[in-house]
This record gives C-alpha cells, sequence and structure tokens, in this order.
C-alpha cells in the first residue's frame, strides 16, 4: 500500500503562497512553508492566529482561496476524492481534543487505520498496536474504554493512532496541550525518535516554546494573519524582531495585538443589535 | 414595502426547503451509492441490527402487549354488540399486522433508536470524529453511515414481527383468558382470516420503507446538526417530528396502494 519514501529533496509539503479564510474572514494570507522528510516543523503562534486552520488546509480538508498546497507532489486543489484518500493514507494527524471514536475502547481506536487500511493477522494486529501503546506509556490502558481514561492519557492515544500506520508526513495539532511534565517530555522525544527513526515528517502546532524548540529543525511563527518569523530555535532565538521577543518572552506590551481582529461579521452584528 | 419583505421571506424559505430536500436526496442516493460495504463487511451491519434492536426491543414488547390488550378489550365491546366475540383474534390480528405493528413500531422506534442515532453522530461530528475519520482516508458516509442505515432497515420489520407478536398474545389474555372466549375460536378465525400477502407481507413491506424513512431522517439530522450541545438537541427533536409525520403520511400512502380494492 506504501509508496515508496520520497527523495530526501523532495518537500513532502510545500505551501506557495497560501491565502485560506471562512465565509467573509480570511485568517491567513501569503503563507509559504516547506516541509521535508525527516524534518520537524514547528508551528507557533497566538490563539486564534490560525494555526490549525494551517492544518486543515494540509489534510485537504480547507481549500486554499489563493496559492497552492502540495502534497507529496501533488497539488490539493487538483486532487480528486480517490487520490486525496491515497494521498491521506500516508500521513497520520492528531487532532487538538484527540477526536478518539467513543464506542471503541482504547486498544480499538488505534487499531481502526490498521483495520481499515491493512489485513493483518489478529497476532501482527496486536503487537503493532501495543508496540504504539507502549510507546505512549499506555500498554496496560488498552482495554479501557475511552471514557475511563483521562484527558491527557486520551491524547496520548490519539498520538499512537496518529502513528500507528508509520505515516510518511504527522500533523500534530496542539500535542502537549494538557500533558504532565512526564507525558509532556515523553511525547516530545517521541515525535522527535519517529522522524529520526522513520524519516517521516513532522509538524506539530504548539504554544510550548520549550519542548518544540528542542525538538524541531524548523520553526515557523504565525500572527496578525501572516507568516511573521521563520528559522531554526536557534535563529529565531536570537532575533531582534520585536514581534519574535515577544511571544517567545509572553511579554504583555509589545507589537502583538491581544483584541481580537474586528471582521465584517462582528461589523454587521454591531451595526444590528444597535449598541453603537 | 411590508409585502415586498414578505414575499423575499416566502422566497427564501421555499428556496431553503428545496435546499434541504435536494440534499436530503443527495445524502439518500450517497447511502445507497456507499452501499458495497454491506457485502464486503456484513459484521458491520449485523452489529448495528443487534444495537439497534436491543434498544427498542422492551420499549416494543411492552408497548405492543398493552396495545394488544386494549384491542382485546375495545374489539370485544365491540363485536358482542353484534353477537361476533369470536372474530376477536382476527380482529386483533388484522389490526396489528396491517396497520398498529408498523405504524407505532416506527413510531417507538423514531423516539428511541432514532434519537439516539441522531444524537451518537451529531456528538461524533462536535467531536471532530468524522473529520478524524475523513483524514484517515475512511469515508465516514460508508464506514458511519451505511451500516446504521442498513441496521435501521432490517430491525425495523423484526421489530414490528415482534410487536405484532405479542399484541396477539395481549388480545389473547384478555380476550381468552379474562373475558372468557373460546381459544379454538380465537385461533381458528384468525388462521382464517388473515392473508399472508395481502395482510402480512403488505404490513412487513409498510415496516420496511418505514425503517427507511426514520432511519434516513435520524442519520440526516446527525449529519446536518451543529456541533453543539444545543445544536444536537435541536437535531434530536427535529428527528422524532420528522419522523414520526413522515411515518403517519406514508402509512396513509401505502394504506391506500396496498388496501383500496
Amino acid at each position: 500500500m506504501r509508496k515508496p519514501p520520497l527523495n530526501s529533496n523532495q518537500p513532502v509539503l510545500h505551501l506557495e503562497d497560501v491565502s485560506l479564510g471562512y465565509g467573509d474572514f480570511t485568517v491567513l494570507r501569503n503563507i509559504s512553508l516547506t516541509v521535508l522528510p525527516g524534518q520537524v516543523v514547528a508551528m507557533m503562534g497566538g490563539s486564534g492566529s490560525g494555526k490549525t486552520t494551517l492544518l486543515r488546509a494540509a489534510t485537504g480538508q480547507l481549500m486554499p482561496r489563493h496559492g497552492t498546497v502540495t502534497l507529496f507532489g501533488q497539488n490539493l486543489s487538483h486532487a480528486d476524492r480517490p487520490s486525496l484518500q491515497s494521498l491521506r493514507q500516508r500521513m497520520g494527524v492528531l487532532f487538538q481534543q484527540g477526536a478518539l471514536f467513543t464506542d471503541l475502547n482504547v486498544f480499538e481506536n488505534v487499531a481502526f487505520p490498521l483495520r481499515e487500511h491493512l489485513k493483518l493477522s489478529t497476532k501482527e494486529l496486536g503487537q503493532r498496536v501495543l508496540e504504539k501503546l507502549s510507546a505512549v506509556g499506555l500498554r496496560a490502558a488498552a482495554h479501557l474504554k475511552v471514557a475511563e481514561i483521562s484527558g491527557g492519557m486520551a491524547r496520548r492515544v490519539a498520538l499512537a493512532r496518529a502513528v500507528v500506520l508509520e505515516p510518511e508526513l504527522v500533523l500534530y495539532d496542539e500535542p502537549f496541550a494538557g500533558l504532565d511534565p512526564i507525558s509532556l517530555g515523553v511525547t516530545a522525544r517521541l515525535i522527535r525518535s519517529l522522524s529520526d527513526r522513520l524519516g517521516c515528517a513532522s509538524v506539530v502546532i504548539t504554544h510550548d516554546i520549550a519542548e518544540s524548540f528542542a525538538i524541531a529543525d524548523e520553526v515557523y511563527l504565525v500572527g496578525q494573519g501572516e507568516l511573521k518569523a521563520q528559522g531554526t530555535p536557534a535563529t529565531l532565538g536570537a532575533s531582534p524582531d520585536p514581534y519574535v521577543q515577544q511571544f517567545l518572552r509572553g511579554d504583555a506590551d509589545g507589537p502583538v495585538a491581544f483584541d481580537y481582529p474586528v471582521t465584517p461579521a462582528f461589523e454587521t452584528w454591531l451595526a444590528r443589535t444597535g449598541i453603537q | 414595502m411590508p409585502h415586498a419583505n414578505a414575499l423575499t421571506r416566502l422566497g427564501q424559505n421555499v428556496r431553503m426547503r428545496l435546499t434541504g430536500l435536494g440534499r436530503f436526496t443527495r445524502f439518500f442516493l450517497m447511502l445507497l451509492q456507499r452501499s458495497g460495504i454491506v457485502l464486503q463487511r456484513p459484521r458491520l451491519v449485523s452489529q448495528q441490527v443487534h444495537f439497534i434492536g436491543n434498544f427498542s426491543l422492551l420499549i416494543i414488547i411492552v408497548s405492543g402487549l398493552f396495545v394488544g390488550f386494549v384491542l382485546g378489550l375495545q374489539g370485544y365491546y365491540t363485536l358482542n354488540r353484534y353477537g361476533s366475540e369470536e372474530a376477536l383474534g382476527l380482529l386483533v390480528a388484522l389490526s396489528l399486522t396491517r396497520e398498529l405493528g408498523p405504524v407505532i413500531t416506527a413510531l417507538l422506534f423514531a423516539g428511541r433508536a432514532g434519537t439516539s442515532l441522531t444524537a451518537e453522530i451529531g456528538l461524533m461530528k462536535a467531536g471532530e470524529q468524522l473529520a478524524a475519520m475523513e483524514v484517515m482516508a475512511v469515508d465516514p458516509i460508508r464506514r458511519v453511515f451505511v451500516p446504521r442505515f442498513w441496521g435501521g432497515v432490517i430491525a425495523m420489520p423484526i421489530l414490528a414481527a415482534v410487536f405484532s407478536m405479542v399484541g396477539i398474545i395481549g388480545g389473547w389474555v384478555v380476550g381468552v383468558l379474562m373475558i372468557g372466549i373460546d381459544t379454538g375460536a380465537f385461533w381458528s378465525q384468525m388462521q382464517n382470516g388473515v392473508d399472508v400477502y395481502k395482510d402480512v407481507l403488505n404490513g412487513a413491506i409498510k415496516s420496511i420503507i418505514f425503517g427507511i424513512a426514520v432511519t434516513l431522517i435520524a442519520l440526516y439530522e446527525g449529519w446536518q446538526a451543529r456541533p453543539t450541545p444545543e445544536g444536537v438537541a435541536r437535531a434530536t427533536t427535529r428527528t422524532v417530528v420528522t419522523g414520526s409525520l413522515a411515518v403517519l403520511g406514508l402509512d396513509f400512502l401505502l394504506t391506500a396502494l396496498m388496501f383500496s380494492t
């Protein structure tokens, strides 16, 4: 089923001058980004800056208004349903809320992609699932129902499910949120080791500066609807850019506006209510 | 310009309803088109038949029994006036197989299994489970909706048969055990008067059509639900209202088609 690995110079994911939005509101504009095989890319930015929107564009759930999104060498705007399906089989996604199937137990959740896409014997399937659950420290929780595990455990199960097919690209939406310090460290090392061991590319959407700087090869900083900065953790750390420094230090004052931007929808609502 | 505004609203309303109808039809065709999974993985459907059937079994049995009791009492009261109380078995059996079995089962199904299907799908949507499936290259229509649809369509006639059977037992308890009608007359009148094709088969066809309608409405409402607690609650209510009205409307049409002479 799996396609041969891409040439290491060929990007796994490439965004060229992409603009994204919903309805009247453009969330991000002029975003260009390249992810190479084996690379860990951290995508950072404040809440509501459009990081998750970017992830939706990479999975083909949201088509760009402008520019091109190229996944494994194929332009997603021109991909039909079957080719989009086969591209998605080569990627794993960790959703912000985990998105575990509540009618299945922990084991079946991780086994789900394997059952759907591969024909494995019960023993082989069991071994692969337990191996991934061991990697996230939840081997002995395999029998539990989703309702019986904590939020942090659910995210670790979702992580095991995202990587169980050993994809060529994994997109992590806030993988460190809600994790205790031990789980956080283990998860960060797991993301790095997947890239080092299997050559899988990783895009990590996160707020966690320390962990992501420790594992990322490249960091992109988005804010105010555009790409603000990019570079290695070292270059970004040393950047004199006030925006970068405010974000890294968490200062209240600086170029980053705390207020949510005014949209046409808000102005229409305000006019209708007659408050102003 | 009150007239122009009213006209605009009417136009918007009509357009919205037509769009909704189109979306509903497209959803139905999509389910049929992707039904191949039923043959490839029949276990997914049998799980749903078991799940959906179990949901409604108790309420169907209890309701069937009470409807049978009432039919026995009311039937005896009317038939006794004409001295033909031996025909009680026939009256109970015909009422149940032709009308009450399929209709009441479908109404109870909409309230019990239908609402739970809508809520389940709505919550899966709210919890990004359907989106997760999609990005795992698993078609949620094929994997989630199709097995539930066929599960509901198969479960409905089985539940209607259980309802009619329990109802007949209820009628027998009241008529024979409590009132004292001759048990031989009760069963032989029923055996002679009920036609397998005209009564039983037509009743079964009705319940299959109700199964299609109610399950389709329940799944569609879940699929269209806004992914919020309020959105799921509204969708669940719409399932009961639309599903029940569809059953009653279809019942009139089907009865007119099947039993008109």
